[in-house]
Protein backbone atom coordinates (compact mmCIF):
# COMPACT_ATOMS: atom_id res chain seq x y z
CA UNK A 1 0.00 0.00 0.00
CA UNK A 2 1.33 3.42 -1.02
CA UNK A 3 0.60 5.31 2.24
CA UNK A 4 2.24 2.63 4.31
CA UNK A 5 5.35 2.63 2.11
CA UNK A 6 5.55 6.41 2.50
CA UNK A 7 5.28 6.03 6.28
CA UNK A 8 8.04 3.41 6.31
CA UNK A 9 10.40 5.59 4.27
CA UNK A 10 9.93 8.44 6.73
CA UNK A 11 10.43 6.15 9.70
CA UNK A 12 13.60 4.88 8.08
CA UNK A 13 14.96 8.38 7.51
CA UNK A 14 13.75 10.08 10.74
CA UNK A 15 14.25 7.33 13.28
CA UNK A 16 16.38 4.50 11.83
CA UNK A 17 13.49 2.09 11.53
CA UNK A 18 14.79 -1.07 9.87
CA UNK A 19 13.83 -4.72 9.76
CA UNK A 20 14.63 -7.94 11.58
CA UNK A 21 14.73 -11.32 9.85
CA UNK A 22 12.18 -13.71 11.41
CA UNK A 23 14.31 -16.68 10.33
CA UNK A 24 17.88 -15.87 11.41
CA UNK A 25 17.30 -12.68 13.50
CA UNK A 26 19.63 -10.62 11.29
CA UNK A 27 18.96 -6.89 11.77
CA UNK A 28 18.61 -5.06 8.49
CA UNK A 29 19.22 -1.40 7.54
CA UNK A 30 18.20 0.09 5.21
CA UNK A 31 15.07 -2.07 5.06
CA UNK A 32 14.87 -4.16 1.87
CA UNK A 33 12.20 -6.77 2.73
CA UNK A 34 14.57 -9.70 2.34
CA UNK A 35 17.39 -10.89 4.53
CA UNK A 36 20.92 -10.36 3.16
CA UNK A 37 22.20 -13.09 5.52
CA UNK A 38 19.87 -16.00 4.72
CA UNK A 39 17.97 -14.76 1.65
CA UNK A 40 14.51 -15.27 3.19
CA UNK A 41 11.67 -12.71 3.32
CA UNK A 42 12.14 -10.21 6.16
CA UNK A 43 9.46 -7.57 6.73
CA UNK A 44 9.22 -7.28 10.52
CA UNK A 45 9.99 -3.73 11.67
CA UNK A 46 12.94 -3.17 13.97
CA UNK A 47 13.78 0.09 15.74
CA UNK A 48 17.55 0.59 15.88
CA UNK A 49 18.99 2.17 19.03
CA UNK A 50 20.88 4.79 17.03
CA UNK A 51 24.16 4.00 18.77
CA UNK A 52 27.22 2.93 16.83
CA UNK A 53 30.82 3.78 16.05
CA UNK A 54 32.78 5.40 13.25
CA UNK A 55 34.20 2.74 10.93
CA UNK A 56 35.72 5.12 8.40
CA UNK A 57 35.30 8.76 7.35
CA UNK A 58 36.10 11.45 4.80
CA UNK A 59 35.76 15.23 4.70
CA UNK A 60 33.73 16.90 1.96
CA UNK A 61 34.90 20.36 0.86
CA UNK A 62 33.06 20.65 -2.47
CA UNK A 63 29.49 19.96 -1.45
CA UNK A 64 26.78 18.97 -3.94
CA UNK A 65 23.87 21.37 -4.60
CA UNK A 66 21.64 21.90 -1.56
CA UNK A 67 24.43 21.05 0.91
CA UNK A 68 26.83 23.98 0.27
CA UNK A 69 26.12 25.88 3.47
CA UNK A 70 27.28 22.94 5.59
CA UNK A 71 30.64 22.51 3.84
CA UNK A 72 33.17 21.45 4.86
CA UNK A 73 31.57 18.47 6.63
CA UNK A 74 32.45 14.89 7.46
CA UNK A 75 30.76 11.83 5.99
CA UNK A 76 31.27 8.61 7.96
CA UNK A 77 30.63 4.93 7.58
CA UNK A 78 28.94 4.12 10.88
CA UNK A 79 28.64 0.59 12.21
CA UNK A 80 25.43 0.37 14.27
CA UNK A 81 25.72 -1.60 17.52
CA UNK A 82 23.13 -4.04 16.11
CA UNK A 83 25.43 -4.79 13.16
CA UNK A 84 24.50 -2.96 9.94
CA UNK A 85 26.75 -0.31 8.42
CA UNK A 86 25.44 2.93 6.94
CA UNK A 87 26.75 6.20 5.51
CA UNK A 88 25.79 9.46 7.21
CA UNK A 89 26.98 12.98 7.88
CA UNK A 90 28.60 13.68 11.26
CA UNK A 91 27.35 16.75 13.11
CA UNK A 92 27.96 18.68 16.36
CA UNK A 93 31.67 17.89 16.19
CA UNK A 94 32.51 21.23 17.86
CA UNK A 95 36.26 21.14 18.34
CA UNK A 96 36.46 17.33 18.54
CA UNK A 97 38.38 15.44 15.85
CA UNK A 98 36.87 12.37 14.22
CA UNK A 99 38.56 9.06 14.98
CA UNK A 100 38.00 5.51 13.84
CA UNK A 101 36.06 3.71 16.58
CA UNK A 102 34.59 6.93 17.99
CA UNK A 103 31.22 6.23 19.69
CA UNK A 104 28.43 8.13 17.94
CA UNK A 105 24.63 8.39 18.23
CA UNK A 106 21.85 9.18 15.79
CA UNK A 107 20.15 12.57 15.76
CA UNK A 108 17.48 13.86 13.37
CA UNK A 109 18.72 17.02 11.66
CA UNK A 110 18.08 19.21 8.66
CA UNK A 111 19.78 17.47 5.74
CA UNK A 112 19.23 20.17 3.13
CA UNK A 113 16.98 23.04 2.17
CA UNK A 114 15.99 23.70 -1.42
CA UNK A 115 16.70 27.43 -1.25
CA UNK A 116 14.84 30.07 0.80
CA UNK A 117 11.48 29.04 -0.65
CA UNK A 118 11.89 25.27 -0.81
CA UNK A 119 11.09 22.31 1.39
CA UNK A 120 13.26 21.48 4.36
CA UNK A 121 14.42 17.87 4.34
CA UNK A 122 15.07 16.12 7.66
CA UNK A 123 16.87 12.88 8.31
CA UNK A 124 19.49 11.06 10.37
CA UNK A 125 23.01 12.24 11.12
CA UNK A 126 25.39 11.08 13.83
CA UNK A 127 27.15 13.04 16.58
CA UNK A 128 29.67 12.15 19.30
CA UNK A 129 27.80 10.35 22.10
CA UNK A 130 26.65 12.79 24.77
CA UNK A 131 28.62 12.37 27.98
CA UNK A 132 27.13 12.41 31.47
CA UNK A 133 28.35 15.58 33.15
CA UNK A 134 26.88 14.97 36.59
CA UNK A 135 25.86 11.93 38.57
CA UNK A 136 22.59 11.94 40.46
CA UNK B 1 -12.03 42.23 37.43
CA UNK B 2 -14.85 40.57 39.37
CA UNK B 3 -14.69 38.64 42.62
CA UNK B 4 -14.90 34.91 42.08
CA UNK B 5 -17.08 32.65 44.18
CA UNK B 6 -15.16 29.71 42.77
CA UNK B 7 -11.35 30.09 42.63
CA UNK B 8 -10.34 30.86 38.99
CA UNK B 9 -7.83 28.04 38.87
CA UNK B 10 -7.67 25.28 36.25
CA UNK B 11 -8.25 21.82 37.66
CA UNK B 12 -9.18 18.74 35.60
CA UNK B 13 -11.58 15.98 36.72
CA UNK B 14 -8.91 13.30 36.58
CA UNK B 15 -5.53 14.02 38.21
CA UNK B 16 -2.76 14.62 35.68
CA UNK B 17 1.01 14.64 35.91
CA UNK B 18 4.29 14.74 34.03
CA UNK B 19 4.99 11.18 32.90
CA UNK B 20 8.18 12.11 31.04
CA UNK B 21 10.27 15.24 30.47
CA UNK B 22 13.23 16.02 28.26
CA UNK B 23 15.51 18.98 27.62
CA UNK B 24 17.49 20.05 24.61
CA UNK B 25 20.24 22.67 24.47
CA UNK B 26 22.49 22.98 21.40
CA UNK B 27 26.26 22.66 21.63
CA UNK B 28 27.52 26.12 20.66
CA UNK B 29 27.97 29.10 23.04
CA UNK B 30 28.37 32.77 22.19
CA UNK B 31 29.94 34.65 25.13
CA UNK B 32 28.47 38.08 25.95
CA UNK B 33 31.95 39.61 25.57
CA UNK B 34 31.93 38.58 21.89
CA UNK B 35 28.72 40.52 21.25
CA UNK B 36 30.14 43.49 23.18
CA UNK B 37 33.42 43.32 21.20
CA UNK B 38 31.62 43.61 17.86
CA UNK B 39 29.16 46.32 18.83
CA UNK B 40 31.56 48.19 21.19
CA UNK B 41 28.89 48.22 23.87
CA UNK B 42 29.01 47.71 27.62
CA UNK B 43 26.12 47.15 29.99
CA UNK B 44 24.28 44.27 28.36
CA UNK B 45 27.28 42.02 28.76
CA UNK B 46 27.18 42.17 32.53
CA UNK B 47 23.69 40.63 32.77
CA UNK B 48 24.70 37.16 31.63
CA UNK B 49 27.74 35.12 30.64
CA UNK B 50 26.88 33.37 27.40
CA UNK B 51 24.04 31.98 25.34
CA UNK B 52 23.40 28.70 23.53
CA UNK B 53 23.39 28.86 19.73
CA UNK B 54 21.97 26.18 17.44
CA UNK B 55 24.12 24.63 14.70
CA UNK B 56 23.66 24.98 10.94
CA UNK B 57 21.47 21.89 10.67
CA UNK B 58 19.30 22.63 13.72
CA UNK B 59 15.96 24.36 14.10
CA UNK B 60 12.86 24.16 16.32
CA UNK B 61 11.83 20.92 14.59
CA UNK B 62 15.09 19.03 15.17
CA UNK B 63 15.49 20.40 18.71
CA UNK B 64 11.90 19.45 19.59
CA UNK B 65 12.48 15.94 18.26
CA UNK B 66 15.44 15.39 20.57
CA UNK B 67 13.66 16.83 23.63
CA UNK B 68 10.59 14.70 22.83
CA UNK B 69 12.73 11.56 22.52
CA UNK B 70 14.22 12.30 25.93
CA UNK B 71 10.73 12.72 27.41
CA UNK B 72 9.61 9.42 25.86
CA UNK B 73 12.72 7.61 27.12
CA UNK B 74 11.82 8.69 30.67
CA UNK B 75 8.14 7.85 30.23
CA UNK B 76 8.78 4.42 28.76
CA UNK B 77 5.39 4.38 26.99
CA UNK B 78 4.35 3.38 23.46
CA UNK B 79 4.28 6.61 21.35
CA UNK B 80 1.24 5.22 19.54
CA UNK B 81 -0.77 6.11 22.69
CA UNK B 82 -0.01 9.85 22.34
CA UNK B 83 -3.06 11.78 21.15
CA UNK B 84 -1.56 15.28 20.89
CA UNK B 85 1.81 16.68 19.84
CA UNK B 86 1.87 20.42 20.45
CA UNK B 87 4.88 22.68 19.91
CA UNK B 88 4.99 26.24 21.28
CA UNK B 89 7.59 28.51 19.66
CA UNK B 90 8.33 31.94 18.22
CA UNK B 91 10.67 30.43 15.65
CA UNK B 92 8.80 27.71 13.77
CA UNK B 93 10.87 26.97 10.60
CA UNK B 94 7.84 27.23 8.31
CA UNK B 95 5.19 29.97 8.34
CA UNK B 96 2.47 27.56 7.28
CA UNK B 97 3.57 23.91 7.41
CA UNK B 98 3.35 22.74 11.06
CA UNK B 99 6.42 21.91 13.16
CA UNK B 100 4.34 19.44 15.15
CA UNK B 101 3.60 16.98 12.32
CA UNK B 102 7.32 16.43 11.65
CA UNK B 103 7.98 15.98 15.37
CA UNK B 104 5.03 13.58 15.72
CA UNK B 105 6.27 11.52 12.77
CA UNK B 106 9.84 11.39 14.08
CA UNK B 107 8.82 10.07 17.50
CA UNK B 108 6.37 7.51 16.11
CA UNK B 109 3.18 9.23 17.35
CA UNK B 110 1.54 9.43 13.89
CA UNK B 111 -1.09 8.98 12.58
CA UNK B 112 -3.58 8.73 15.50
CA UNK B 113 -2.74 12.12 16.96
CA UNK B 114 -3.60 15.80 17.13
CA UNK B 115 -0.73 17.97 15.91
CA UNK B 116 -0.59 21.74 16.27
CA UNK B 117 1.80 24.65 16.71
CA UNK B 118 1.15 27.14 19.50
CA UNK B 119 1.99 30.81 19.63
CA UNK B 120 1.90 33.24 22.54
CA UNK B 121 5.39 34.73 22.68
CA UNK B 122 7.38 33.09 25.48
CA UNK B 123 4.47 31.25 27.07
CA UNK B 124 3.42 29.19 24.05
CA UNK B 125 4.92 26.06 25.65
CA UNK B 126 3.15 26.39 29.01
CA UNK B 127 -0.14 27.06 27.21
CA UNK B 128 0.35 23.77 25.37
CA UNK B 129 0.94 22.09 28.76
CA UNK B 130 -2.32 23.48 30.13
CA UNK B 131 -4.20 22.27 27.07
CA UNK B 132 -2.53 18.86 27.43
CA UNK B 133 -3.68 18.74 31.07
CA UNK B 134 -7.20 19.32 29.76
CA UNK B 135 -6.87 16.55 27.17
CA UNK B 136 -5.65 14.02 29.70
CA UNK B 137 -7.72 15.31 32.62
CA UNK B 138 -10.96 14.96 30.67
CA UNK B 139 -9.97 11.41 29.65
CA UNK B 140 -10.07 12.36 25.97
CA UNK B 141 -6.49 11.09 25.83
CA UNK B 142 -4.17 9.01 27.97
CA UNK B 143 -1.08 10.96 26.86
CA UNK B 144 -0.42 14.38 25.32
CA UNK B 145 2.96 15.90 24.49
CA UNK B 146 3.65 19.63 24.98
CA UNK B 147 6.89 21.29 23.88
CA UNK B 148 8.32 24.80 24.32
CA UNK B 149 11.34 25.41 22.07
CA UNK B 150 13.01 28.41 20.44
CA UNK B 151 16.00 29.54 18.42
CA UNK B 152 15.47 33.16 19.35
CA UNK B 153 16.77 36.06 17.26
CA UNK B 154 17.67 39.64 18.11
CA UNK B 155 18.50 42.33 15.58
CA UNK B 156 22.32 42.65 15.30
CA UNK B 157 23.51 45.15 17.91
CA UNK B 158 20.15 45.24 19.74
CA UNK B 159 20.25 44.49 23.50
CA UNK B 160 18.23 41.33 22.74
CA UNK B 161 21.21 39.94 20.85
CA UNK B 162 23.09 39.40 24.11
CA UNK B 163 20.43 37.14 25.52
CA UNK B 164 18.41 35.52 22.69
CA UNK B 165 19.42 31.86 23.07
CA UNK B 166 18.36 28.44 21.79
CA UNK B 167 16.84 25.51 23.68
CA UNK B 168 13.73 24.19 25.34
CA UNK B 169 11.97 21.15 26.72
CA UNK B 170 9.25 18.57 26.09
CA UNK B 171 6.69 17.33 28.63
CA UNK B 172 4.57 14.23 28.27
CA UNK B 173 1.38 14.65 30.30
CA UNK B 174 -0.47 11.56 31.46
CA UNK B 175 -2.37 9.99 34.38
CA UNK B 176 -1.11 11.16 37.79
CA UNK B 177 -0.67 7.61 39.13
CA UNK B 178 2.21 6.89 36.71
CA UNK B 179 3.73 10.39 36.87
CA UNK B 180 7.17 11.62 37.91
CA UNK B 181 5.50 14.83 39.14
CA UNK B 182 1.80 15.49 39.61
CA UNK B 183 0.15 18.77 38.65
CA UNK B 184 -1.58 20.01 41.82
CA UNK B 185 -3.26 22.88 40.00
CA UNK B 186 -2.62 25.58 37.44
CA UNK B 187 -3.82 29.08 36.64
CA UNK B 188 -3.62 31.48 33.70
CA UNK B 189 -3.55 35.29 33.85
CA UNK B 190 -3.75 37.40 30.64
CA UNK B 191 -4.26 41.05 29.68
CA UNK B 192 -3.77 43.14 26.54
CA UNK B 193 -0.31 44.65 27.15
CA UNK B 194 1.80 45.66 24.11
CA UNK B 195 5.31 45.20 25.55
CA UNK B 196 7.04 43.22 22.79
CA UNK B 197 5.91 42.21 19.35
CA UNK B 198 6.97 41.13 15.89
CA UNK B 199 4.78 41.85 12.86
CA UNK B 200 4.12 38.92 10.54
CA UNK B 201 6.75 39.70 7.89
CA UNK B 202 9.53 41.07 10.08
CA UNK B 203 12.57 38.97 10.98
CA UNK B 204 13.35 40.65 14.31
CA UNK B 205 11.02 41.70 17.14
CA UNK B 206 10.31 45.19 18.46
CA UNK B 207 10.17 45.93 22.16
CA UNK B 208 8.55 48.91 23.82
CA UNK B 209 11.25 49.63 26.44
CA UNK B 210 9.00 51.15 29.06
CA UNK B 211 6.56 48.24 28.97
CA UNK B 212 8.95 45.35 29.52
CA UNK B 213 9.23 45.75 33.27
CA UNK B 214 6.50 46.72 35.73
CA UNK B 215 3.12 46.42 33.96
CA UNK B 216 4.26 43.43 31.93
CA UNK B 217 6.65 40.82 33.36
CA UNK B 218 6.34 41.69 37.05
CA UNK B 219 2.59 42.30 37.19
CA UNK B 220 1.66 39.15 35.28
CA UNK B 221 4.02 36.77 37.06
CA UNK B 222 3.17 38.16 40.49
CA UNK B 223 -0.59 37.98 39.86
CA UNK B 224 -0.41 34.45 38.45
CA UNK B 225 1.76 33.11 41.28
CA UNK B 226 -0.21 34.79 44.06
CA UNK B 227 -3.65 33.80 42.75
CA UNK B 228 -2.61 30.17 42.34
CA UNK B 229 -0.94 29.90 45.75
CA UNK B 230 -3.88 31.58 47.46
CA UNK B 231 -6.40 29.25 45.79
CA UNK B 232 -4.56 26.12 46.94
CA UNK B 233 -3.55 27.51 50.36
CA UNK B 234 0.16 27.38 49.60
CA UNK B 235 2.87 29.87 50.49
CA UNK B 236 6.42 30.36 49.13
CA UNK B 237 7.92 28.41 52.05
CA UNK B 238 5.95 25.29 50.96
CA UNK B 239 8.09 25.04 47.81
CA UNK B 240 11.56 23.57 47.49
CA UNK B 241 11.99 25.10 44.01
CA UNK B 242 10.50 27.88 41.92
CA UNK B 243 11.10 28.52 38.22
CA UNK B 244 10.14 31.76 36.47
CA UNK B 245 10.39 32.87 32.87
CA UNK B 246 13.94 34.23 32.62
CA UNK B 247 14.64 36.89 29.97
CA UNK B 248 17.73 37.79 32.06
CA UNK B 249 18.97 36.99 35.59
CA UNK B 250 17.64 40.12 37.27
CA UNK B 251 13.93 39.81 36.48
CA UNK B 252 13.34 36.31 37.94
CA UNK B 253 15.48 37.11 41.00
CA UNK B 254 13.54 40.30 41.65
CA UNK B 255 10.09 38.81 41.08
CA UNK B 256 11.07 35.91 43.36
CA UNK B 257 12.10 38.31 46.13
CA UNK B 258 8.86 40.29 45.73
CA UNK B 259 6.80 37.11 46.10
CA UNK B 260 8.76 35.98 49.18
CA UNK B 261 11.04 33.28 47.73
CA UNK B 262 14.67 32.86 48.82
CA UNK B 263 17.57 32.81 46.32
CA UNK B 264 18.21 29.08 47.00
CA UNK B 265 14.67 28.25 45.81
CA UNK B 266 15.35 29.93 42.45
CA UNK B 267 18.96 28.83 41.92
CA UNK B 268 18.61 25.35 40.33
CA UNK B 269 16.18 26.39 37.62
CA UNK B 270 17.90 29.66 36.73
CA UNK B 271 19.77 28.76 33.53
CA UNK B 272 19.70 32.10 31.68
CA UNK B 273 23.31 33.10 32.55
CA UNK B 274 24.54 29.89 30.86
CA UNK B 275 22.19 29.42 27.88
CA UNK B 276 20.49 32.80 27.37
CA UNK B 277 16.78 33.51 27.11
CA UNK B 278 15.27 30.59 25.25
CA UNK B 279 11.86 32.31 24.95
CA UNK B 280 9.15 29.62 24.76
CA UNK B 281 11.75 27.20 26.15
CA UNK B 282 12.90 29.43 29.00
CA UNK B 283 10.85 28.44 32.07
CA UNK B 284 10.36 24.90 30.72
CA UNK B 285 14.05 24.07 30.35
CA UNK B 286 14.61 25.59 33.81
CA UNK B 287 12.08 23.10 35.21
CA UNK B 288 13.96 20.16 33.64
CA UNK B 289 17.10 21.14 35.59
CA UNK B 290 15.00 21.08 38.79
CA UNK B 291 13.41 17.69 38.02
CA UNK B 292 16.92 16.32 37.40
CA UNK B 293 17.83 16.81 41.06
CA UNK B 294 14.54 17.10 43.03
CA UNK B 295 13.68 14.65 45.84
CA UNK B 296 10.38 12.74 45.83
CA UNK B 297 7.68 14.83 47.51
CA UNK B 298 9.30 18.17 46.62
CA UNK B 299 6.92 20.93 45.60
CA UNK B 300 7.80 23.12 42.62
CA UNK B 301 6.16 26.33 41.42
CA UNK B 302 6.50 27.13 37.70
CA UNK B 303 5.45 30.52 36.28
CA UNK B 304 5.89 31.46 32.64
CA UNK B 305 5.51 34.85 30.99
CA UNK B 306 4.62 35.71 27.42
CA UNK B 307 4.58 39.22 26.02
CA UNK B 308 1.27 40.55 24.90
CA UNK B 309 0.81 39.51 27.78
CA UNK B 310 0.14 36.57 30.08
CA UNK B 311 1.49 34.17 32.69
CA UNK B 312 0.71 30.51 33.35
CA UNK B 313 1.41 29.20 36.86
CA UNK B 314 1.66 25.52 37.88
CA UNK B 315 2.04 23.90 41.27
CA UNK B 316 3.80 20.50 41.02
CA UNK B 317 4.70 17.74 43.45
CA UNK B 318 7.33 15.15 42.54
CA UNK B 319 6.71 11.42 43.11
CA UNK B 320 8.66 8.31 44.10
CA UNK B 321 9.07 7.43 40.41
CA UNK B 322 11.25 10.44 39.60
CA UNK B 323 14.74 9.38 40.85
CA UNK B 324 14.92 6.17 38.84
CA UNK B 325 13.21 7.37 35.65
CA UNK B 326 15.24 10.54 35.21
CA UNK B 327 18.29 8.39 34.50
CA UNK B 328 16.72 7.20 31.24
CA UNK B 329 17.76 10.38 29.35
CA UNK B 330 20.52 13.01 29.47
CA UNK B 331 20.37 15.58 32.26
CA UNK B 332 20.05 19.25 31.41
CA UNK B 333 23.48 19.82 32.97
CA UNK B 334 24.92 17.26 30.50
CA UNK B 335 23.79 19.50 27.65
CA UNK B 336 25.11 22.60 29.41
CA UNK B 337 28.50 20.93 29.91
CA UNK B 338 28.68 19.96 26.21
CA UNK B 339 29.97 23.37 25.23
CA UNK B 340 31.92 24.72 22.27
CA UNK B 341 32.63 28.44 22.28
CA UNK B 342 32.17 30.29 18.99
CA UNK B 343 33.08 33.81 17.86
CA UNK B 344 30.73 36.39 16.39
CA UNK B 345 31.62 35.48 12.79
CA UNK B 346 30.70 31.82 13.28
CA UNK B 347 27.54 32.91 15.08
CA UNK B 348 26.56 35.13 12.16
CA UNK B 349 27.04 32.19 9.79
CA UNK B 350 25.09 29.75 12.01
CA UNK B 351 22.17 32.10 12.49
CA UNK B 352 21.86 33.09 8.84
CA UNK B 353 22.85 36.70 9.50
CA UNK B 354 25.14 36.23 6.49
CA UNK B 355 23.46 34.56 3.55
CA UNK B 356 25.23 32.86 0.66
CA UNK B 357 22.72 34.07 -1.95
ZN1 LIG C 1 17.77 -14.09 7.77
Amino acid sequence: MEASRHWRLKQERYTLMGEICPHCKEKIFPPRDFCPACGEDARNLFQFSGRGEVYSFTTVYQAPAGYEENAPYTIALVRLEEGPMLTAQLTDMGDETVEIGMPVEMVTRRLRSDGERGMLVYGYKFRPQLARAISA
Amino acid sequence: MTDHKVPPILKPIRDVGIVGYGAYIPRYRLPAREVARIWRAGGGGTLFEEKAVSGLDEDVITMSIEAARNALARAGIDPDEIRAVWVGSESHPYSVKPTSTVVAEAIGATPHTQAADWEFACKAGTEAIQAAIGFVGSEMARFALAIGMDTAQGRPGDPLEYTAGAGGAAYLLGPAEISLATIESSYSFATDTPDFFRRANEKYPEHGERFTGEPAYFKHITSAAQTLMQAINASPSDYQHVVFHQPNSKFPQRVGRTLGFKPEQIETGLLVPLIGNTYAGSALVGLTAVLDIAEPGDRILLVSYGSGAGSDAFSLRTTELLPERRNQAPYTQDYIARRTEIDYATYARFRGKLTMK
